[in-house]
């Protein structure tokens, strides 16, 4: 009866002696793999977001919080005038970066997104460019 | 003597009841003579929701049923598609999809033993187990983006191909995983409080778990000789050789030691199908259905044209119904789908295990204590997410 409660207590305590597996989270950051949906970003070329406003995004997003509206710039090129994603709404699927045909939309390691205030969670085109 | 008895809540918000269950417990002193689950606190309209989405984008939704297990999920409903559009996809792809939810039956057949043995009051097992459960997590991860969420199947393969390094993650994990079972072993199937909790606890005889219509471990669990992976294959299932485990008492740890060699047995499919890994496409040549590839996409007008016409319209499914049931981990995993011809299904039911399963709770704890109560709803191992879907 005792014996198999001693037999639990020795690999309780022969873990005692093993490495330590838990990760200290805000002092230590996790390794986030290269694939991981986090945070969307426009991708920059030429000094100007590569979205051309085609509206695949939108129309492919099963959580429909990407909002785009294109405008003509001065060489009477088509780009989006606005670009907002809700964060409140995106179930984070990545099928907007999978639909985006020029490749102007990706999916950065971020993964913090905490904030104070839902206004603060839609994200304009100005806070989803690419950063360099 | 004037016989009187207690109604006692239990839920929605009761550690646990694995997640928001709320049961209503009729109580004679200590003994439990009904009980009255009320579900519908995780409801978020599944189902109807897939009527107002392509087919292509109901595949993220499934994941958020059963989110212990999302690539059966995924797999259920990208097969009952399949099955519906008649579309045969390529060998690695079918191969892909084994590993990955075998490896999904182990992470959910690990919260289980974790989430059970803790209600019970076996601590120890609880953080071993999440700490093995992690490396699945990690493994999702790489492959798919998302520790949960996976999203990673698509209808007529895979949304892309492994990662470098894939064949030497799960690797370690088989190395590893059968020690880690010994662990738990170790700390519980001779320990006789585990043993004092769990055996002639949930009786259920095979004839009323037939009736009741549970599936998976549990159904096992009460000698019913029953693997859709056998008896109904799919995916390429008839290819490996693995055991069925069945027990022979009909209670709590007979469906405890089924669920333990059922995770063995997932490590062997695994090996096996390590071993059937070959090199080649991981999406199915249906230019119907698939996306092209993208250096198509960036470089020609006819993949660009393409590429809109499955972004944009999705694709249409003949008209028909069909139905594809595949075992989950916790059961028989249903996607019935009624196509009218269009983009877009004209409904779709999920038969999530878990619901049936939940059915059986007053059979069997009927009659029991209160406190074993808890062991019951650890042994039939429900999910709320994909009983309220």
């Amino acid at each position: 009866m005792i014996v198999p409660l001693i037999k639990g207590l020795q690999i309780t305590f022969s873990h005692l002696f093993k490495k330590a597996v838990t990760l200290q989270y805000p002092e230590e950051k996790p390794v986030v793999a290269p694939r991981f949906r986090g945070l969307h970003t426009l991708k920059v070329s030429h000094n100007s977001a590569k979205c051309v406003a085609c509206y695949l995004c939108p129309t492919v997003c099963p959580a429909k919080c990407i909002t785009v509206e294109a405008g003509e710039d001065a060489n009477h090129e088509k780009f989006a005038a606005v670009y907002e994603i809700d964060m409140l709404r995106c179930i984070f699927c990545g099928f907007c970066v999978e639909a985006c045909p020029v490749d102007a939309l990706g999916m950065t390691q971020e993964f913090e997104l905490a904030n104070y205030k839902r206004t603060d969670f839609v994200f304009s085109k100005e806070r989803l460019l690419e950063k360099r | 003597m004037n016989k009187e008895t207690m109604t006692v809540n239990m839920g929605p918000q009761h550690p646990s009841t694995h997640g928001v269950l709320r049961l209503v417990i009729e109580l004679d002193g200590e003994i439990i003579e009904k009980i009255t689950p009320h579900i519908g606190y995780l409801h978020r309209g599944v189902e109807k929701l897939s009527e107002h989405r392509t087919y292509h984008q109901t595949i993220p939704l499934t994941d958020r049923l059963d989110y212990l297990a999302p690539m059966s999920n995924n797999l259920g409903y990208v097969l009952a598609v399949e099955k519906l559009m008649g579309i045969e996809i390529p060998e690695r792809a079918e191969t892909v999809r084994v590993i990955l939810t075998e490896l999904t039956r182990l992470k959910s057949h690990l919260v289980w033993i974790a989430c059970h043995a803790l209600d019970i009051g076996a601590m120890t097992v609880f953080i071993y187990a999440f700490r093995e459960r992690e490396k699945v997590m990690q493994l999702y991860e790489k492959i798919s983006g998302a520790r949960m969420t996976s999203n990673y199947f698509r209808v007529g393969g895979l949304s892309a191909d492994v990662y470098d390094g894939f064949e030497k993650d799960v690797q370690e994990i088989v190395d590893t995983f059968p020690g880690h079972l010994d662990t738990y072993e170790g700390l519980l199937t001779k320990n006789t409080i585990w043993l004092q909790r769990t055996v002639g606890n949930g009786v259920i005889s095979a004839e009323d778990a037939i009736d009741a219509g549970i599936t998976g471990p549990a159904l096992r669990g009460s000698g019913v000789d029953w693997d859709l992976r056998r008896d109904n294959p799919y995916s390429g299932y008839e290819k490996y050789s693995f055991k069925v485990p069945v027990g022979e008492n009909c209670d709590t740890f007979d469906r405890y030691k089924v669920r333990l060699i059922e995770m063995r047995e997932a490590i062997s499919i695994i090996t096996q199908a390590m071993k059937a890994l070959k090199p080649g496409p991981v999406l199915a040549d249906e230019p119907q259905v698939c996306y092209p590839p993208k250096e198509n996409v960036y470089n020609s007008i006819e993949g660009l044209i393409h590429h809109f016409k499955i972004a944009s319209e999705g694709f249409p499914a003949p008209e028909g119904e069909v139905y594809q049931g595949i075992e989950a981990p916790k059961g028989e995993l249903g996607y019935y789908i009624v196509s009218d011809g269009g983009n877009k299904p004209y409904r779709m039911r999920v038969r999530p295990p878990s619901f049936v399963n939940l059915s059986a709770i007053e059979k069997m704890a009927k009659g029991a204590m209160i406190a074993d109560l808890v062991a019951v709803i650890g042994t039939l191992d429900i999910v709320l997410g994909e009983i309220d879907r």
